[in-house]
């Protein structure tokens, strides 16, 4: 073994590959784009054709149309075996060319900027690219026909007239000349506490609707040797986060996050906020111990399905992630989150519901009509269903699902859901549209949840990093109504 | 023969220098020149001179950033090459001599094979190994193996301790590589001087500083160097292991890791680069710095 080693690692020719580590070990940045800066002048051979009442786009019928879909939680089926025959059946004769990634940044980002991008992109994933910056250098584009068009198996309606209110507005952004839509938000989440039912029932459990009680019920599951409460702190702090903000809503309406949203000065330290903040930091002091900081989401939602963890928080994909840990005495259930005073604004059941997952018509792609048309058929009830069957997630085509039993977890989101009626509310985009600022949070959350409860360090931190983004002229802003 | 030299050897060289050139030179221009723009990683950019410059001076993450390389810079290099000086040394001399050669101790062709066996890992397969080993509760590996009545160690949970968790990573992964190659360094030590020494009745603690030590200053100085590098790197455990990316409260936040979050993230590739250029003179200037305190005169064996 010396003797190889002796030959191979003389001095020089090692101090040659410690530099060339060094080299590699500074990340190039520039080089992670094949083509810095390119793609900047508009394409303009795109396929078009004649637009009529059957083909309200104007479409070429005769162009193919490339799809990427990203291979994540939902799979790909309802891309291959419902959303592309349905659109082969309309337009035979266009191409559908279909691919899966899970990674859409790394094989996406250098197709846009070098100009020669799929005509239809979904958005998602841990390797998401930023969906804001997109926008910005003009890579998207602006969806304000396809949502004006009929919708394709809903007669006598645009497609903005099938879909539930606030589902347009989150993918709207400020561009020059006003605000757009740019994105379909596809798949529809419902956010709440997820529980077992079948252990709540064991028990004699009962959700809470008050504070009061909730802390009552975490006493009683306390001393049954359950943790009442958890998320995990290292990958998900997200979910907690969003607990707050909901609450905070509830408090105060939907109109204090979006103060949040505009960057307003005080929003953060605003009453509700810190409500919020302190009532949830509470929980994590008294219910929560330390290790769940160190947690990561697989291990916190397992420990759950094992009756290890009572209530999680969490948004509607949960029960198909969770599909295969599963066993006979475990159904999830979800409830709104408890009000948090007596004097909150929202009733106990109101709750945040968002549409999500990304899906966009590149203006880089040589068929951008045929990308949008794609997603027409997506947003048609008949393929909303088959995508909420597929992945038991529902669909902002409002009433797709509707009157169909799919899973218990589907249905218990469907009942708050039609509970909350007319208190559902979108929440709040800071997160997506401010990345930096939602990192922050994560740190704020669990500095608050884990470190003591300190609602007005965590409203003190927040403000002055909101303050930062509103100030730095390098990120782009938005603003919401 | 001689006439058939150049194109010999341009030959072979063409095709690696262009690829050096294209992938690391020119990688490597374009972030000097990003560094000077506002490019957000998507579209075009405009030029913005020394702004990003200005606002990493000012960024206090970056400056967190930058004390914790310190920290592992300080501590990664001497922990790891003391332990793999000492291993090396008690795997080829520790046993000492016997029929006038000198050996190692017993089983040392064992371990020898065992010490290199974390360098054949992949890093994201150590990093989430020992995302086990350190969980923070019962189903920990540490955690499990300490008495049941105590309170869980937190590990990477712990803002204190969650960086030193990684430096542990770093030197368990890094030691059998220098095992091996001081071994090598100790293995070209001629018989004879040990030998001598242990005529003069040197102990073993004696050879290895008179001895093997200065024998082996040369590569003693590269694996300083290498590993001071490394130090500077630490991004894949960083981004595995930790909480929130560099948590908790930016404790393990690192610079290769700013760039990260900065580059693909926040969307503000040319920030991203300009921290990739700080990072790029910093490394230059250590394993400069390092050649030169280190200097000494060959001894001549």
């Amino acid at each position: 073994m010396s003797d190889i080693t002796k030959s191979e690692l003389d001095r020089r020719s090692l101090l040659r590959r410690a530099a060339a580590v060094g080299l590699a070990a500074t990340p190039a940045v520039g080089m992670l784009s094949a083509c810095v800066g390119g793609g900047s002048e508009e394409k303009n051979d795109q396929a078009t054709g004649t637009k009529s009442a059957d083909n309200p786009l104007g479409i070429d019928t005769k162009a193919p149309v490339e799809i990427v879909i990203f291979d994540g939680g939902l799979g790909t089926k309802y891309a291959t075996d419902v959303d592309t025959p349905m659109y082969k059946k309309k337009w035979p004769e266009s191409e559908v060319k279909y691919s899966a990634t899970e990674q859409i940044a790394t094989t996406i980002k250098p197709r846009l900027n070098s100009g020669t991008a799929p005509d239809m992109i979904n958005n998602s994933g841990a390797d998401m690219m930023d969906f804001g910056a997109i926008v910005k250098a003009g890579q998207a584009a602006d969806l304000t026909d396809l949502f004006a068009a009929p919708s394709f198996d809903v007669a006598g309606k645009t497609v903005a007239e099938t879909l539930v209110p606030g589902a347009i507005e989150q993918g709207t952004y400020d561009v020059e000349g006003g605000r757009k839509p740019f994105a379909v938000n596809y798949s529809f989440t419902v956010f709440g506490m997820y529980y077992n039912k079948k252990l709540f029932d064991k028990n004699g459990w009962t959700v809470p609707t008050t504070w009061a009680d909730f802390t009552a019920l975490c006493d009683k599951i306390k001393a049954a040797g359950i943790t009442p409460f958890a998320y995990a702190g290292a990958n998900a702090s997200y979910y907690m986060v969003r607990a707050i903000m909901t609450s905070a809503a509830k408090i105060g309406t939907e109109q204090v996050l979006k103060d949040l949203d505009n960057l307003k000065p005080g929003a953060w330290t605003a009453p509700a906020i810190k409500q919020a903040a302190e009532a949830w930091g509470q929980i994590g002091v008294k219910y929560m111990n330390k290790s769940f900081l160190g947690l990561r989401h697989t291990e916190v939602q397992l420990q759950q399905n094992q009756d290890k963890v009572a209530f999680y928080p969490c948004g509607s994909w949960l029960e198909n992630e969770q599909a295969a840990s599963i066993t006979p005495n475990f159904e999830y259930a979800v409830a709104p989150y408890p009000s948090v005073t007596t004097s909150d604004q929202l009733p106990a059941t109101a709750i945040n519901a968002a549409a999500g997952e990304i899906y966009f018509a590149s203006t880089k792609g040589s068929n951008v009509q045929g990308g949008k048309e794609y997603l027409r058929v997506m947003l048609s009830k008949a393929a909303a269903l088959e995508f909420t069957k597929l992945t038991k997630s529902l669909t902002v085509v409002a009433g797709a699902a509707d009157g169909q039993t799919i899973s218990p977890g589907l249905t218990s989101g469907n009942d708050m859901l039609t509970k909350a009626g007319k208190d559902i509310f979108m929440g709040y985009l800071w997160d997506t549209w401010y990345k930096k600022m939602n990192d922050a949070s994560l740190e704020a959350v669990n500095a608050l949840m884990f470190n003591g409860g300190d609602a007005q360090k965590f409203c003190d931190t927040m403000e002055k990093v909101a303050q930062d983004v509103a100030k730095d002229s390098s990120i782009s802003k938005n603003t919401r109504a | 023969m001689r006439h058939g030299k150049y194109p010999f050897i341009i030959g072979f060289l063409a095709v690696p220098v262009a690829l050096y050139a294209i992938f690391v030179v020119g990688a490597y221009l374009q972030m000097f020149q990003l560094s000077l723009t506002d490019w957000s990683g998507y579209g075009t950019f405009k030029n913005v001179g020394f702004d990003n410059f200005v606002k990493l001076w000012n960024d206090e993450v970056v400056w967190t950033a930058l004390r914790h390389n310190g920290y592992l810079l300080l501590l990664l290099p001497i922990v790891t090459i003391v332990i793999a000086l000492v291993f090396a040394f008690l795997l080829n001399v520790g046993g000492g001599s016997k029929g006038g050669m000198t050996q190692g101790v017993w089983g040392s062709k064992v371990y020898r094979v065992v010490f290199f066996f974390p360098q054949l890992l992949a890093l994201a397969l150590v990093a989430v190994i020992f995302q086990r080993v350190y969980g923070p509760d019962k189903s920990g590996m540490i955690n499990g193996l300490l008495p049941d009545s105590w309170e869980p160690w937190l590990f990477l949970a712990d803002e204190n301790w969650a960086l030193t968790c990684i430096l542990i990573v770093l030197i368990w992964q890094a030691v059998g590589f220098y095992v091996v190659l001081f071994s090598a360094g100790m293995g070209s030590i001629g018989q004879e001087i040990y030998e001598a020494a242990a005529l003069d009745g040197a102990t073993r603690i004696t050879l290895f500083f008179k001895i093997t030590m200065p024998l082996l200053w040369g590569n003693i100085q590269v694996a300083w160097i290498y590993l001071g590098i490394a130090a500077f790197d630490a991004f894949a455990l960083v981004n595995i292991m930790t909480v929130n990316q560099g948590g908790p409260n930016n404790s393990t936040q690192v610079l290769s890791m700013q760039i990260y979050l900065n580059a693909f993230k926040y969307s503000q590739a040319g920030y991203a680069s300009a921290i990739g250029v700080v990072l790029f003179f910093l490394a230059l200037s250590f394993a400069w710095l390092t050649l030169r305190v280190t200097r000494r005169d060959n001894v001549q064996a």
